[in-house]
């Protein structure tokens, strides 16, 4: 008989590997910029097409850099957050406007409101390449000195919000 | 209205399947005939149930009620007919839902056919089905209720994926669905067999048909997915190793090594422990499938959402389907006798090799699936496994079975003599070395590479026909008469492996001799791949249903003459702002021409994506020839008859 119970010992040690992968998040993966620098990019404005910002103007703050762009369903979702974070005036965030077009963009942010201090506007998603953004919403917490502490994967929840990426900012502003 | 009807049609169908599943096996156990005769009417009343929730949930889609959320979260007033009833399964719940109403139309096709089989057996089958019914149901209900209502409506509804929208929607999933759950057939065959402890070649023979229809069922939907993927994914890639595509293909390949060693328990009575063994694990690999792409545990391209409660429910069914399958095997096993004894070269050896085979192939794309998971729950770190690992792995195990494709049915049972065998073997080798060693040369590029792989393709076809051969020259009838005496089985054997062949062609082909171009064009710029010239003659736009289009025009002409006219394009999809590439695809039986937009660089100019694939095509007609093999081998003759003398329930003698 022992020889049958085989199959059964193994799928027991399978099932615990996936009892341990439901608490996983696979699609977290470490971002290779932490600790990093955040690269640095010179883009237009969204609303003022003139206007070239790149991060540098943000030095001194802790900032967030939020990836959004109006094609996306999921930067509906975390919209009502970051309005609600706007309002609380904890952190200051930019927007990059990632694979979009320009009116796109503008109408969207009109209609659904716009948290950001400003939006840049990368177009073409060149930017959005050297931050390894693969998926939209994503959001960096960039410290006073340039360097990328914490990227979100996703859309932003008030857990996340609240667990995470507030108390990280005030570690940094208070450092 | 109508989604209370359909909720509650649900919740008497579980009610139903309780009945279908708990007291007729009751009634097995304890050979009590009264409870035994609630299977059948409860397999009906099941499948009625079933089928009118799922009618409901396309009434809801067809008429626009966005006031249940799942069709609002998954249709658009805008949305062509066919698609919103293809939205039925385009989200998690109602895919749940096609699963169930599938597994009722398996559950109604054995009450229906199965007429001629012991009561016990059709009655331990039909619950064993009714107890799976239950824990989906459940699923349904408690976890993923299609019916939920969004409360106020929504005022519009917020559309299909645009990646779905398309006509591959309408087949691959019911295809892929029919052959998973089909295998839930086999399955609850083998745990009758092994509750009544009858593991014989009868039981061999009534469960074979049905894996044959839902192996059938999986080869059409894996490979329906692959076609799918190629022209609408925009890049002409057919097979990517994403862990949701494995997780059909792996009960796959154990289905195809289930249904060749069902035919050695049910011809010689060996391996019976090991068929029980696959049948049990192919419909495991079926829930782990499930399991895989419901929790999102692994990323995969079939980026469903996810909810963690549903994932918990799923493992959990799993652990009870399986666990308690795998006990009810360790505590049977050791009592089944072993069959007819063999020699060290006879088809049963052969068949076996060919099951550890497809056993051994199966396991390495398990642990190239499952190897992320376990690094990252043992935390050494999140990787991805791709295709050169699959490859290298899974090639070197193909190759000595695709040889044994060849050997195999030439074969006698019990014990096998080379002289017989060397004869046609050696002479279909002589046709195809010389043929595969030169064809490469007629592309211009010789490489072993190609020649190794139409070998192998060639092989499997010509000797699949060299088997006809044998059998119609030998014996002492006419060749016509001998001819028609072959089983339609045999043909169906016959056409799978050369299938397999002309599968093997292609993608040799495919893989070596395709060319890719992208080129930056503008109004009147050519390019020239694999001897086509293409000219792009502009863009137009184009206004869709729930779509804006840029449509560009690319003439295509070889050596002066035209070929015709390719439109490839780029859509946008007005409600979730999403961009396509449709690409232009041109079709033919030694190649396809496959145009894709890129991104515009201004007005005029844009990229585009050019490539020739060679053979391409011969990758799904060998599935769609493995399907037809598998549909003549399971309408045979001696299935309809071997009912009748069923109830005797004697061996069948080695026929064959």
């Amino acid at each position: 008989m022992r020889r049958f119970l085989w199959p059964l010992g193994l799928f027991i040690i399978l099932v615990g590997f996936l009892a341990a992968g439901l608490g996983l998040k696979p699609r977290e993966v470490p971002s290779p910029f932490i600790g990093k620098p955040a690269p640095a990019f010179r883009l237009s404005q969204l609303h003022a097409p003139e206007r070239i910002t790149g991060p540098e103007s943000m030095r001194g703050e802790v900032w967030l850099l939020n990836v959004w762009a109006s094609w996306c369903g999921s930067c509906r979702e975390e919209h009502p957050v970051l309005l609600e974070l706007a309002q609380r005036k904890l952190v200051p965030v930019i927007g990059l406007d990632y694979k979009d077009e320009r009116q796109a963009g503008q109408s969207w942010l009109a209609r659904n409101g716009d948290p950001y201090l400003l939006s840049v506007f990368d177009q073409d998603g060149r930017v959005g390449i050297d931050y390894g953004v693969y998926g939209v919403p994503e959001t960096f917490v960039i410290d006073k000195a340039g360097i990328v502490r914490h990227k979100h994967i996703g859309p932003l929840t008030d857990a996340v919000l609240n667990e995470k990426i507030i108390p990280l900012v005030k570690e940094l502003n208070g450092a | 209205m109508i989604p209370e009807l359909g909720h509650f049609a649900l919740i008497v169908a579980l009610a139903v399947a309780l009945v279908q599943g708990i007291p007729t096996l009751i009634g097995v156990v304890r050979g009590d005939m009264r409870l035994m005769a609630l299977a059948r009417p409860a397999a009906q009343a099941q499948f009625l149930c079933v089928a009118t929730g799922f009618g409901c949930l396309v009434q809801c889609f067809v008429s626009n009620d966005f006031s249940v959320r799942y069709v609002a979260e998954h249709s658009n007033t805008l949305l062509p007919m066919l698609y919103k009833v293809t939205a039925v399964w385009g989200g998690h719940e109602g895919s749940m839902l096609l699963w169930v109403m599938l597994l009722t139309v398996w559950t109604m096709a054995v009450a229906l056919f199965s007429r001629r089989l012991p009561r016990e057996t059709v009655t331990a089958v039909l619950a064993v089905m009714g107890l799976i019914s239950v824990g989906f149901l459940a699923f349904v209900l408690f976890a993923s209720n299609p019916f939920e209502r969004l409360l106020p409506a929504a005022a519009e509804g917020r559309d299909l994926n645009p990646m779905l929208q398309d006509p591959g929607m309408a087949f691959h999933p019911p295809m892929l669905y029919m052959g998973y759950v089909g295998f839930s057939v086999a399955f609850a065959f083998a745990i009758a067999a092994l509750i009544s402890g009858r593991l014989d070649a009868a039981w061999a023979r009534w469960s074979r048909p049905w894996t044959t229809v839902a192996w059938m069922f999986l080869t059409l939907g894996i490979a329906l997915g692959s076609w799918w993927a190629y022209y609408e994914l925009g890049w002409g890639g057919w097979w990517f190793w994403d862990p949701v595509e494995n997780a059909s293909f792996m009960p796959w390949l154990l289905g195809t090594a289930l249904i060749h060693s069902l035919a050695v328990t049910e011809k010689r009575g060996c391996f019976k422990n090991w068929t029980v063994m696959l049948a049990i694990l192919a419909f495991a690999l079926s829930l782990l499938g499930t399991f895989l792409v419901r929790s999102g545990v692994l990323t995969s391209v079939h980026a469903f959402a996810t909810d963690p409660k549903r994932g918990i429910f799923v493992l959990g069914f799993l652990v009870v389907v399986v666990g308690s399958s795998l006990t009810l095997f360790a505590w049977r096993a050791p009592k089944v006798g072993r069959g007819g004894l063999f020699e060290l070269f006879s088809r049963e050896s052969l068949l076996l090799l060919n099951n550890v085979l497809l056993m051994a192939a199966t396991g390495a794309v398990f642990i190239g699936t499952l190897y992320p998971l376990c690094l990252d729950a043992l935390d050494l770190g999140k990787i991805s496994v791709g295709a050169p690992y699959f490859e290298s792995v899974f090639v070197p195990l193909m190759v000595p079975l695709v040889l044994l494709i060849g050997v195999g049915p030439l074969a006698r049972w019990k014990a096998a003599r080379w002289k017989d065998m060397a004869r046609p073997l050696w002479l279909t080798a002589g046709l195809v070395l010389p043929l595969a060693l030169a064809m490469p040369l007629l592309s211009g590029r010789w490489s072993l590479f190609v020649a190794c792989g139409l070998a192998l393709g060639l092989w499997t076809i010509a000797a699949s026909f060299a088997q006809i051969v044998v059998r119609v020259a030998g014996g002492t009838a006419g060749p016509w008469a001998r001819l028609a005496s072959i089983p339609r089985a045999q043909w169906g054997m016959m056409l799978a492996h050369a299938g397999v062949g002309v599968f093997i062609i292609g993608v040799t082909m495919v893989k070596n001799y395709e060319t890719a171009v992208e080129v930056r064009m503008t109004t009147g710029d050519t390019a020239s791949v694999g001897g086509y010239t293409f000219t792009f003659q502009g863009i137009e736009e184009l206004n869709g249903p729930n779509y804006i289009a840029a449509r560009a025009r690319v003439e295509v002409s070889r050596d002066g003459s035209s070929v015709g006219v390719m439109h490839p394009e780029k859509r946008i999809y007005t409600v979730q702002r999403m961009p396509m590439t449709e690409a232009a695809i041109d079709s033919g039986v030694f190649r396809d021409l496959y145009v894709a937009l890129g991104e515009p660089l201004d007005i005029r100019t844009w990229i585009l994506r050019i490539q020739h694939k060679p053979l391409v095509g011969w990758i799904w007609w060998g599935c769609v020839l493995m399907a037809l093999g598998g549909l003549l081998a399971a309408t045979d003759r001696r299935y309809r008859l071997a009912g009748r003398t069923a109830d005797a329930a004697a061996p069948m003698p080695g026929a064959i």
